[in-house]
């Protein structure tokens, strides 16, 4: 690891001076840490954030809730409001990393977390994403694990948040500072397409601080499911996973995937294809393949699209039952 | 010998329990020492090639950094030594800019802290020039050729191709292991230090004594100017059987700069750098009547090798011992490759045999439409069927019997993919193994202390196994006293040659000579001091066809639509001796089955095709068997005991893994009808559309 | 090394306050082990994907090896050398280790386990994480669960699992 200086923020602004002027933010570390010690992330200053009052989850007029972006993932897990309202939030939460991590990792760190791609962890190869130009090894190499949706001949890399599936899944809006003010983007929105530039991976201005995330209130959060499949029963990334909600009558779905693209994949066209019939097991089958349609495995993970078909098809089935 | 107090066969705590749950138990990178430097080692980052140039230039100023030592000022070690097979080319380190493999150590960076070392490590360029390399194992690869004959030699008795031809049922196909990883939980980690003279080390190793003959021949040092000590050992599993490059490398730096010099290696070190189990591709050929009696056993595995060690990945032992059939034909084909040299990994050889050979066992069972376990006692054997030697003890059927019995083996319907537990298909399956046990020389001492105590030193080791627990009781015994009055000293290699834990024989040999001292001891009224060698009452031992056994019997939950399995029961009946210790006896093998289950479902190095190298050298990537993957286990022992080893004792330390990845690959095709011939059983492999 | 990447912190371990000068790089279980002699966290892989180093922080359970000492600052920290649990002597009972190098990590992250459900957390097998239904009954799945943070090789998570739910009553 190369040196750094390090500096607790006194407040917001004194973060996001440092910020704009090069410092990275710390919050639990557990994911830019492990990257320093890679020698992926060499900053030469951080600026810890954990300390400002950004933590903390409270109720919305609207319903829905106003989440600090310096929320611990277990505090959001275990918050009553989330688990009655956003079960599958909480679910999504507790089904990531382990309990240590998750007392550890922040809201607005689970959203900034970089890849588990292999090539992308291990400084000695090339990627794209990390040395712009570089290559990607993963397309002809070994993507076992790669994304099956929205890649590009640059980076076949997954986004690793579970968070980020059920949020994507209940319309959440990131918000943030920087020193010129604030602004929102819809997490849908957050993460760009990879197209040839994998490196740039959210939408947030240069320098900008996440300070919460807005849950607005939601017809289809209350009856809602995350399932995650991976290759051990815990303590690993998914392999492929999907946040469901139902509204009140069942009449209505949002559907989001994990593991399957560069982002938490918002699928759409299955919500659209449910509206269009009852809910029976031919109307979820048609819903998960007309949203699979797009998918274009790699040679070496094309089960993911069967997985990923039979997963949207299992939850609903799990809901509407 | 008198037992008669009754110290071995009672269940009891670790004596170290205490000082492993307070943080108080001291492991190799524990120990305080006054003046150390860190050191950090470089791997290389190409699978083959020569070193072009390493800059030290861009390092040698940065904060804290003492030195760099390559190939270009390394000391000169003799290549001469090695150890079991012979001269070993993975210990040459630093020597020549010949690069064999992908995380070959070209570079050890000293610093005064840990954090500088690693900095200069990772800053400093090492540039190759790269050579076209070979990292793709496969049977038919034309660098193959007959592995070397030292143990599990090829045998060809009877007709195979006969008894094939004239057999009712014939079962021909290909199983697949991949490289698996000792996965230790510590890392590899070595200090070295000079007293006068004297090289003294504490390192992370399975055997103090042969690390110390190894690294006295590499330094060309007399043995009695090294020491190698090691108090507590974070697991080994094979691979800290070897003198590590944690040890090589740090006593390099402790003589090139005359400070003490700590080395650990990072976790990804531990992957890319020491011993692995190699992938092996087995093509069994099992011939049968329709009544399930064998006829024959032909059984070629192929294993990957690097051309720097010799290896054997042992996989027909079981072949040439478990089942009565009149013609067995095994050869084993060692591919070279530019590869970590693979080495032993727990139940090296018949932990992958075993899954080859007990899943076409269960294969051979569906199409002769006939229970597996039935299929197991038809062909007992009355000798062994290829040395024509006895069986010292041979209590395979009585695993069997009592495992199917506590099971519930004999309400199983055999036809597979009939039992369901809402989404889930269920099935159940089971494999018999046995694996080989017997005892190598060592030597002990005893003393009779004027406070009525007994100090018995022995230079063994405690990797996690109990020895230290066992070892105490056994020396209880063997003197007819109390084991409070026992202070055994073990972790040393001063305390004199013994056989390091490995092979499941640490325990059988110390207990031997420790056996031996005792009698001495008494014979002088358990006065003054006896050290005894047991290298002459080993040679005495009758030759007879000598291993533990066991059945295991698992129970799988199968998703179709996602692929995941799930291991819901497990339970191993045991024949392993006698028992000295039920409480450590039963984690052993408990222990070695959730090894067998990682191997089943989860365990698989991954190479880029590309560049040849590891992209999953890390716990992330790796998977080993977590705390939601284990059920609650039964494992239990049946009356065994071995003639003409004291106390009849065999080892249990690797029995638990072999068969429990046949059991489970057997309960899947059970649960879903289709074979796992590929480990492991990924959902990939399982899904179904 | 410059005064900027250093760092004067003072921390509270077992009950002790401390007070040093850490490089920034250096991590809490760095801090731990090589400047405070508490040997009891372990460094199995040094990036939070083992458990080894868990240490409770203000309390909650973290993995120290991707904790920045400088950043724990202030904090109160309990390594397995200020724990004083019966689990110690259930796992102890229980066999719940073999080579031992695990064990720190599988005590500390059961204390803070232990916590955690006692106020009311769901876990991942939790099959149904409404506030409003009764808190999940501490039983074998939910303890697998909620300790797989802590790898163990020698296999001795039957006999952990065992230990923990006898000290959770």
């Amino acid at each position: 690891m190369k040196e750094f200086a390090y500096r607790r923020a006194t407040d917001l602004r004194d973060a996001l001076i440092a910020g704009s002027t090069g410092a990275r933010y710390l919050g639990g570390g557990t994911n830019l840490v492990d990257l320093m010690k890679s020698g992926v992330e060499a900053p030469d200053r951080l600026v810890d954030v954990r300390w400002l009052p950004l933590a903390g989850i409270r109720e919305t007029p609207d319903g829905g809730l106003l989440i600090g972006a310096t929320t611990t993932n277990s505090d959001l897990a275990a918050h009553p409001g989330v688990r009655r309202r956003y079960p599958a939030l909480s679910q999504a939460v507790l089904a990531g990393a382990s309990g240590q991590l998750r007392n550890m990792a922040t809201v607005g760190g689970n959203l900034l977390q970089r890849t588990r791609c292999g090539y992308f962890a291990d400084p000695s190869y090339a990627c794209n994403k990390r040395l712009p130009g570089s290559g990607c090894p993963a397309i002809a190499g070994q993507h076992h694990n790669h994304a099956v949706l929205g890649w590009s001949p640059h980076c076949a890399a997954t986004h690793p948040s579970d968070m980020a599936v059920a949020l994507v899944a209940f319309d959440a809006i990131v918000r943030y500072e920087t020193l010129d003010g604030g602004g929102e983007i819809p997490l849908e929105e957050f993460y760009p397409p990879v197209g040839d530039t994998p490196q740039r991976e959210t939408a947030l201005p240069p320098g900008a601080l996440i300070t919460a995330v807005v849950l607005p209130g939601s017809a289809v959060s209350p009856r809602s499911r995350y399932r995650k499949v991976r290759e051990r029963a815990s303590y690993a990334f998914a392999t492929v996973s999907v946040a469901v909600g139902l509204d009140g009558d069942g009449g209505s779905a949002r559907i989001a995937l994990g593991g399957v693209a560069s982002r938490p994949w918002r699928a759409r066209t299955a919500e659209s294809s449910l509206l269009a019939g009852p809910p029976t097991a031919d109307g979820f089958r048609a819903a998960a393949d007309a949203e699979l349609s797009a998918a274009r495995p790699l040679p070496g993970n094309g089960y993911k699209v069967t997985l990923a078909r039979n997963l949207i098809v299992a939850v609903l089935e799990e809901v509407h039952a | 010998m008198n037992t008669a107090n009754g110290a071995v066969g009672t269940a009891r705590p670790r004596i170290e329990g205490k000082a492993k749950v307070t943080g108080a138990a001291r492991y190799a990178a524990d120990v305080p020492m006054p003046d150390l430097l860190a050191g950090s080692v470089v791997l290389s980052t190409v699978s083959r090639g020569r070193i072009r140039g390493v800059d030290v230039s861009a390092v040698r100023d940065m904060p804290g950094v003492v030195g760099v030592i390559d190939h270009t000022n390394a000391p000169r070690l003799n290549p001469k030594a090695g150890g079991f097979f012979g001269p070993d080319g993975q210990l040459r380190l630093l020597q020549d800019a010949v690069v064999p493999f992908a995380g070959w150590p070209v570079a050890l960076v000293v610093a005064e802290t840990p954090e500088q070392a690693r900095a200069a490590a990772d800053a400093l360029p090492v540039t190759y020039d790269e050579e076209p390399h070979d990292t793709a194992f496969t049977a038919d690869h034309p660098a193959g050729r007959p592995a070397l004959t030292i143990f599990d030699e090829p045998v060809d008795v009877g007709d195979v191709e006969a008894g094939l031809a004239a057999s009712a049922v014939v079962v021909q196909e290909r199983y697949r292991t991949p490289e698996e990883h000792c996965s230790a939980m510590e890392p590899h980690s070595a200090t070295v230090w000079w007293e006068g003279e004297r090289l003294e080390a504490i390192d992370s190793n399975q055997g103090p004594f042969t690390i110390a003959a190894t690294l006295a021949a590499l330094f060309s040092l007399s043995l009695d100017r090294v020491r190698v000590r090691t108090e507590q050992v974070g697991g080994g599993f094979g691979s800290k059987g070897l003198c590590g490059p944690q040890l090589i490398l740090a006593a390099m730096a402790a003589l090139r700069f005359r400070r003490p010099v700590r080395v650990t290696l990072t976790r990804a070190q531990v992957f890319l750098a020491t011993a692995m189990r190699p992938a092996t591709d087995q093509l069994i050929r099992i011939g049968a009547d329709a009544d399930g009696r064998l006829r024959a056993i032909w059984h070629e595995p192929a294993f990957e090798i690097s051309p720097l060690a010799e290896y054997i990945e042992g996989c027909t032992e079981l072949t040439k011992t478990l089942y009565a059939a009149p013609a067995i034909r095994t050869n084993l084909t060692a591919v070279p490759l530019d590869i970590l040299p693979p080495g032993s990994m727990r139940g090296p050889g018949a932990v992958p045999g075993s899954f080859a050979l007990e899943s076409a066992m269960d294969e051979l069972a569906e199409r002769l439409d006939l229970d597996p376990l039935e299929l197991r006692l038809r062909n007992e054997p009355p000798v062994g069927p290829v040395s024509g030697l006895p069986f010292s003890s041979r209590n395979l059927v009585a695993c069997l019997r009592e495992g199917a019995r506590r099971f519930g083996w004999d309400t199983r319907d055999r036809r597979p993919r009939l039992r369901r537990d809402g989404a889930l298909l269920i099935g159940t399956g089971l494999a018999a193994t046995s694996f080989s046990v017997g005892a190598f020389p060592s030597s002990a001492s005893m003393t009779a202390e004027p406070d009525g105590t007994f100090t018995v030193a022995i230079g063994a080791t405690d990797l996690g196994t109990g020895a230290r627990t066992a070892l105490t009781a056994i020396a209880a015994d063997a003197l007819a006293v109390g084991i409070d009055l026992i202070r055994l000293k073990i972790s040393d290699s001063a305390l004199g040659p013994a056989w390091p834990a490995g092979g499941s024989r640490g325990t059988t040999s110390w207990a031997w000579a420790i056996a031996e001292a005792a009698a001495k001891l008494r014979e002088q009224d358990r006065r003054g001091t006896v050290t005894v060698d047991t290298g002459q009452s080993l040679g005495d031992l009758p030759s007879l066809e000598r291993h533990a056994y066991s059945a295991v019997f698992a129970e799988v939950g199968v998703d179709p639509a996602t692929g995941e399995v799930r291991v819901r029961r497990l339970l191993g009946m045991f024949a392993v001796g006698r028992v000295v210790n039920p409480l450590t006896a039963r984690s052993q093998v408990v222990g070695g089955m959730i090894g067998g289950l990682s191997m089943a479902l989860h365990e698989e190095g991954v190479r880029d095709p590309v560049s040849g190298r590891h992209v999953n050298a890390d716990f992330a990537g790796y998977h080993i068997a977590s705390h939601a993957d284990v059920p609650d286990i039964e494992a239990d022992f049946v009356p065994d005991y071995e003639p003409g080893i004291p106390l009849g004792i065999k080892g249990a330390g690797e029995i638990g893994n072999v068969g429990t990845a046949a059991a489970i690959a057997n309960a899947v095709w059970h649960a879903t009808g289709v074979r796992q011939r590929s480990l492991p059983i990924r959902l990939d492999r399982v899904l179904e559309a | 090394m410059t005064d900027d990447h250093r760092s004067g912190i003072s921390l509270r371990v077992n009950g002790v306050t401390h007070r040093l000068t850490v490089d920034n790089r250096t991590t809490l279980l760095d801090a731990l082990r090589e400047d405070l002699g508490r040997t009891g966290p372990k460094k199995g892989c040094d990036h939070g994907q083992c458990g080894a180093c868990t240490v409770l922080l203000d309390g909650r359970r973290v993995v120290s090896c991707l904790t920045l000492a400088v950043a724990a600052e202030g904090a109160e920290v309990t390594t397995i050398e200020g724990v004083e649990h019966p689990l110690q002597a259930a796992f102890v009972a229980h066999d719940g280790f073999q080579c031992g190098f695990c064990t720190s990590g599988q005590i500390c992250s059961a204390v803070g386990m232990l916590a955690e459900h006692a106020a009311g957390w769901p876990s991942a097998v939790t099959a149904d994480v409404s506030p409003d239904t009764p808190p999940p009954t501490l039983d074998a799945a939910e303890v697998r669960e909620r300790l797989s943070g802590n790898l163990c090789r020698c296999g001795a998570y039957p006999a952990i699992v065992r230990a923990v739910i006898e000290v959770a009553g």
